[in-house]
C-alpha cells in the first residue's frame, strides 16, 4: 500500500474509516495458535467472552472457530476453556509445526 | 472608521476584563481548577453560570491535568472551549496541552503569568508560558487589561480557523495586570458574539451518522508526516492574526499586529519586551526622546509562532538591541532572545544584541531600572561592543 505524504493525512490523523482495525492483520503477530477440539467444546462461550481481539468466530449463538486473521495467539482462550471431564477443547500449538 | 457601538470606560482588573470576555464569547464547555493569580477569572464566571448570565457548561475538576483533559473531550466532542490557569497549573496540564495541539484542537487559555517553582511564589513572571513555547498552542501575549481583553475576543477567530485549528493561550502578567485596577472599554455583548461567531468543529465525535477515532497510535512510519502537517498549520497563523486584527481595528477602532512597535522607525537604540513591562518601558523611551536619543520598543504580542522575518526586518537598522527576558533559561539565554538573535541572524551585520533577564518572581521593573538598560544600550550603539550577552538586572549583586 502506498503511504501518504504528510499533505494527504486527514485533519488531525483523524481516522474517519469507523471500524477499519478490520483491514489491519495482527494474525501476522502469532507464534502459538489456537486449535479446537469440537468433541470437548461444551458452548460455554467463555473463550468468545474473554478474548481481547474478538478472534473466536461464532454462528446461531454456537463457537464455529477462530478468526486466524485477527488472532494475536495471546492464549487466553486456551487457559479460561474449562473443556470438558478435564479435556480442554482449545489448546495452543506452536506456529510451524 | 469604527462601526461598533461605543462603550464608556471603565475601571477594572486584567481578571475582571478577561471574565467579561468570556462571558461575552459564551463558550460551551469551560473545565477549571482555579489557581492564583488567574482565580478571579473563574470566581467570576462561576458566577455568571450561576446566575444564568452564559450556557456555559462550567466542569469544575480535581486538578489542571483533569481541566485540560476535559476541555480536550469537549473539543473534539465539537464545543468550543476555554479554560484559565498560571504556573503549576499549565505546567502540570503540559503533557495534555501537546495532545490538544496534536488533535488540532482550538482550545483558548487564559493564562495569567506567574513564576514557577521552586522557591514558592505566586507573583508574575514569564516561566509558565515559555516553558509552553514548544507545546503546539498559539501564545498571544498581552500588555494591559485591554489588550487582555481585546487578544480574549480575538482569539476563537485566530485559533478556529479554518486554515489554523490550533489551541490558543491569551497570556497577561500576574498580579500587575491580573489584579491591578486599570481603565479599559469592552464592547457591546452583541459585537463581540457577532465578531466571534458561531463554533464548527472539524470532525466532530459527537456525530453519530459519521464515527471516527481520534488519538490512534502512530508508529514509526507515520508519525513525522503527522507533525509536519501541525507545523504547517502554523504558517498559516501569522496571516490569520493580522487578517483578524484588522478587522477588529476596522470595527473596533484599535489596532493590532504580530507585534507593536514604539517610536521604533528611526530609532538606534532599541529593547525588546513582552507584556506590562512595555509601559513602563514606553514612558522611559518618550524621555529619551525628548533628550534627543533615538530609543524605541518592539513588543511582541504574536510569541508562537514567532514572527522572525518581521521581526528581524523591524530591528535590522538598529545600532543596539537589548532583549529583556522575564523568564529564565537555566544555561541559556532568555527564552525571548533566543527568538529576536534568530530573527536577526540574516542580518548579521545589524544591530549588536544583548540580553537583560528582569523582573523574576513578580520583582518590579521600575523607570530607572529601564534607563539603566537603555543608558547601556546607547554605550554598545557607540562601541559595537557588548560586554556580557546575558545579564540579570533588578537583582542584589
Amino acid at each position: 500500500m502506498k503511504q501518504m505524504n504528510w499533505k494527504e493525512l486527514p485533519h488531525a490523523g483523524t481516522i474517519l474509516d469507523a471500524g477499519n482495525a478490520d483491514g489491519y492483520e495482527t494474525g501476522s503477530w502469532r507464534s502459538f495458535k489456537p486449535r479446537w477440539i469440537e468433541e470437548n467444546c461444551i458452548q460455554c462461550l467463555f473463550c468468545w467472552i474473554y478474548c481481547p481481539d474478538t478472534s473466536v468466530t461464532v454462528k446461531d449463538e454456537k463457537m464455529t472457530g477462530f478468526d486466524y486473521k485477527h488472532c494475536k495467539g495471546c492464549g487466553v482462550c486456551a487457559v479460561e476453556c474449562p473443556g470438558k471431564k478435564g479435556n480442554k477443547a482449545i489448546v495452543m500449538e506452536e506456529e510451524g509445526k | 472608521m469604527t462601526t461598533a457601538t461605543k462603550t464608556k470606560m471603565q475601571a477594572v482588573t486584567g481578571n475582571q476584563a478577561v471574565a467579561e470576555a468570556l462571558r461575552q464569547i459564551d463558550p460551551d464547555v469551560i473545565a477549571a481548577y482555579p489557581i492564583t493569580p488567574s482565580t478571579e477569572i473563574m470566581q467570576r464566571f462561576s458566577e455568571f453560570v450561576s446566575n444564568g448570565k452564559v450556557e456555559t457548561e462550567l466542569i469544575l475538576v480535581e486538578s489542571e491535568h483533569s481541566a485540560m483533559s476535559a476541555c480536550i473531550g469537549a473539543s473534539a466532542a465539537g464545543g468550543r472551549v476555554a479554560t484559565a490557569t498560571s504556573a503549576q497549573g499549565l505546567a502540570l496540564m503540559w503533557e495534555m496541552l501537546h495532545i490538544a495541539s496534536g488533535y488540532r484542537l482550538p482550545i483558548m487559555i487564559s493564562l495569567v503569568n506567574r513564576a514557577l517553582s521552586a522557591p514558592l511564589n505566586i507573583h508574575g513572571d514569564h516561566s509558565d508560558g515559555m516553558g509552553a513555547r514548544d507545546t503546539g498552542w498559539i501564545q498571544l501575549y498581552s500588555e494591559n487589561a485591554q489588550e487582555a481583553y481585546d487578544n480574549s475576543v480575538m482569539a476563537y477567530r485566530i485559533a478556529e480557523h479554518v486554515d489554523v485549528r490550533l489551541p490558543i493561550m491569551v497570556c497577561m502578567d500576574g498580579f500587575i495586570i491580573s489584579h491591578s485596577i486599570e481603565s479599559m472599554q469592552f464592547l457591546e455583548d452583541e459585537d463581540v458574539k457577532k465578531f466571534v461567531g458561531e463554533h464548527k468543529q472539524i470532525d466532530p465525535l459527537l456525530d453519530f451518522d459519521n464515527p471516527k477515532s481520534i488519538g490512534a497510535l502512530v508508529l514509526p512510519d507515520y508519525y513525522m508526516e503527522h507533525k509536519r502537517a501541525q507545523h504547517e498549520a502554523t504558517t498559516k497563523v501569522k496571516q490569520v492574526v493580522l487578517n483578524v486584527s484588522a478587522e477588529f481595528g476596522k470595527k473596533f477602532g484599535r489596532d493590532y499586529g504580530l507585534f507593536e512597535t514604539y517610536r521604533l522607525e528611526d530609532a538606534e537604540v532599541v529593547l525588546v519586551a513582552l507584556n506590562s513591562a512595555a509601559g513602563t518601558i514606553k514612558d522611559e523611551v518618550d524621555r529619551y526622546r525628548e533628550k534627543g536619543v533615538k530609543a524605541g520598543l518592539l513588543k511582541p504580542r504574536l510569541f508562537r509562532p514567532f514572527p522572525y522575518d518581521e521581526v528581524g526586518d523591524a530591528l535590522k537598522n538598529a545600532k543596539a538591541v537589548c532583549v529583556m527576558d522575564r523568564a529564565d533559561s537555566y544555561g541559556g539565554h532568555g527564552p525571548l532572545f533566543m527568538e529576536v538573535a534568530s530573527a536577526l541572524y540574516p542580518h548579521r551585520q545589524g544591530p549588536a544584541l544583548f540580553n537583560k533577564v528582569y523582573g523574576l518572581g513578580g520583582r518590579d521593573l521600575m523607570p530607572h531600572h529601564v534607563d539603566q538598560v537603555l543608558d547601556e544600550t546607547i554605550e554598545v550603539a557607540k562601541t559595537g561592543a557588548v560586554k556580557m550577552i546575558k545579564e540579570y538586572i533588578t537583582v542584589r549583586n
